[in-house]
């Protein structure tokens, strides 16, 4: 790694952190489960890394390694931004929900 | 194919990069969290894209398939996994993240012979492998696999520090010698630390180690960045470590301790193991139809839920409870404390499942403030988090926890199964007080039992 190289990683580095810190800490503490789901949808970003590797190499043992490595990623990133979604779809307002809340939860005792 | 030039794959990546940034921005409100979610999905979707036209893919339909399968695994696991078992599901999924990162550091190795790559490799190798069988353990003890009791073995301390020096011995030498063997060694090294490290978390304090390996995973994810030379690697996991360390923090502040404390407080043994003594002084109890008067006929009402709501499946029965007292003209709101449930936030989840508007959700802080014109607090399935010995009592477990300070309201009726104290095995003072009565049972049963009585008055 070239010397400029590393700074200029260092760099991204340090804004990255700065504005982690500063966008989470906004976030409402009733949000906090989606946004554990949610960084979690996010570091499974790591499926660019994965097809990365899995694209550069033909030894199979290696090939096996990096496929494993993808499902993996995927399950991370795709799992992540459902789950969170399903959760947020939840948060309603008091608005729309008093119109539905009385049906719903009616149902919902129904059901069970 | 190589259909992008390195500087259109650049300005991509920094486009998903912003919406991720996007997606944590809308978590401010939950006016806007949706679709600060959809446009975080839709970054992930153009990085993918973009990763596809910018190398020269070998095994195309190879990786479209394994994209496939996990994508066929992980959906329908998210679409029917039950709100209770959200700390399980986001802390399997932090798991395979942080794996697969350990998976891509090991495949690179080989790439090239500079020290300061291979530190990266050796770093992004440890923690992700720290992260896949911490995350694994957790998942077993919430979904009570494996006792949820911390497990402590005589020797655990210096297994635990044999393991950590032969990880960071087997670490210096692959980054000296770029060897296969030693990179597979410190793999399973570190696997048996994270391991190692969530076998002494008791099952209460388990939220804070999904919290600490979600931050955990980011980083290793961020030094794969490095090890990648992929700049949307390195912001999207600091960006997931930053947020998954203020969490630890909010969360360990939440409880009144310290993230190490929870983490090697078994060693020392001062886990929270909880005791079962029951005491013999008296308490007021109650009957249902008390308790629907009382409710029935105030102004203001605080509903403070705790995770024995949950376990009893009662949030329905609650929700249905709040609007009945609304339609009355009652004034309810539900008071939650942050660690109410089994991760941060989760009992706010628990109750939107619920149809509880989000405007009826109130923080500590909010809620504090308005108990000294609450005509009764209605306490279900929470002990610990309304418990004044976490300011009066110095030597107590709690002491320091910020707490709801339900004590302020005129009157307080807590239903509980039974006298035993919450987790942290402590007396509740506030079970005595003169304006205290209790409705023993099940949390659902009785509930089911107030709302009809209310609806009878």
């Amino acid at each position: 790694m070239e010397p400029m190289e590393a700074v200029v990683l260092l760099t991204y580095t340090v804004l990255a952190i700065f504005v982690g810190f500063e966008v989470v800490s906004k976030v409402t503490s009733k949000l906090h489960t989606p946004l554990m789901s949610g960084a979690n949808a996010i570091h499974g970003i790591i499926l660019v890394g994965a097809i990365i590797v899995a694209s550069e190499t033909t030894d199979p043992w290696l090939l096996t390694v990096a496929i494993i490595a993808v499902v993996l990623a995927t399950a991370n990133v795709v799992g992540g931004f459902v789950v969170t979604d399903r959760m947020l779809e939840m948060f309603r307002s008091k608005k729309p929900a008093k119109s539905s809340a009385p049906a719903e939860s009616a149902t919902a005792e129904v059901a069970k | 194919m190589k259909l992008l030039s390195p500087e259109w794959t650049a300005l991509l990546y920094l486009v998903a990069a912003v919406c991720f940034i996007l997606a944590l921005k809308g978590l401010s409100s939950p006016k806007h969290a949706r679709r600060g979610n959809l446009i975080g999905a839709t970054g992930a979707l153009i990085a993918i894209v973009t990763v596809f036209l910018s190398i020269h893919v070998e095994n195309f339909l190879l990786i479209i398939a394994a994209i496939a399968v996990g994508t066929a695994i992980a959906v329908p696991i998210a679409r029917k996994v039950q709100m209770t078992q959200m700390p399980q599901l986001v802390g399997g999924f932090n798991g395979v993240g942080g794996g697969a990162a350990a998976l891509v550091a090991v495949l690179e190795l080989g790439q090239h012979e500079d020290i300061g790559f291979r530190i990266a490799v050796v770093f992004t190798m440890l923690i992700g492998a720290i992260s896949f069988s911490g995350s694994a353990i957790t998942v077993l003890k919430l979904q009570e696999l494996m006792t949820t009791r911390p497990v402590l073995f005589p020797g655990l301390r210096w297994i635990m520090s044999l393991a950590v020096l032969a990880s960071i011995v087997s670490g210096v030498f692959v980054v000296i010698s770029g060897n296969w063997v030693w990179a597979v060694a410190l793999l399973v090294l570190g696997l048996i630390v994270g391991v190692l490290l969530v076998l002494p978390v008791g099952g209460a304090d388990v939220p804070i180690v999904i919290s600490l390996l979600n931050a955990f995973t980011g980083i290793a994810v961020a030094a794969s960045g490095i090890v990648l030379g992929n700049v949307l690697l390195l912001v999207a996991g600091t960006l997931v470590g930053a947020s998954g360390t203020i969490l630890t923090m909010a969360m360990a502040k939440a409880m009144g301790r310290g993230v190490t404390g929870i983490l090697f407080g078994a060693f020392k043994g001062g886990s929270t193991a909880g005791s079962t003594t029951v005491s013999d002084r008296p308490v007021r109890s109650s009957t249902p139809e008390d308790v629907a008067v009382q409710l029935g006929y105030a102004q203001n009402v605080v509903i403070v839920p705790g995770y024995g709501l949950a376990v009893a499946q009662g949030q329905h029965t609650i929700a249905e409870l709040a609007t009945t007292l609304e339609e009355r003209g009652v004034h309810v709101v539900f008071g939650i404390h942050p660690v109410a449930g089994r991760m941060p936030g989760h009992m706010n989840v628990l109750l939107a499942e619920a149809n509880v508007p989000y405007e009826s959700l109130k923080e500590l802080d909010e809620v504090n403030s308005e108990f000294k014109s609450t005509d009764v607090v209605l306490v279900v399935g929470a002990n610990d988090v309304v418990n004044p010995a976490a300011k009066s009592t110095p030597g107590s477990p709690i002491y320091g926890m910020p707490i709801l300070e339900v004590g302020d309201a005129n009157q307080i009726v807590f239903l509980k199964r039974s006298m035993r104290p919450g987790f942290a095995g402590i007396e509740n003072e506030l079970l005595y007080d003169p304006k205290t009565e209790l409705l023993f049972g099940d949390a659902k049963d009785s509930l089911g039992a107030v709302l009809a009585a209310v609806k009878a008055l």
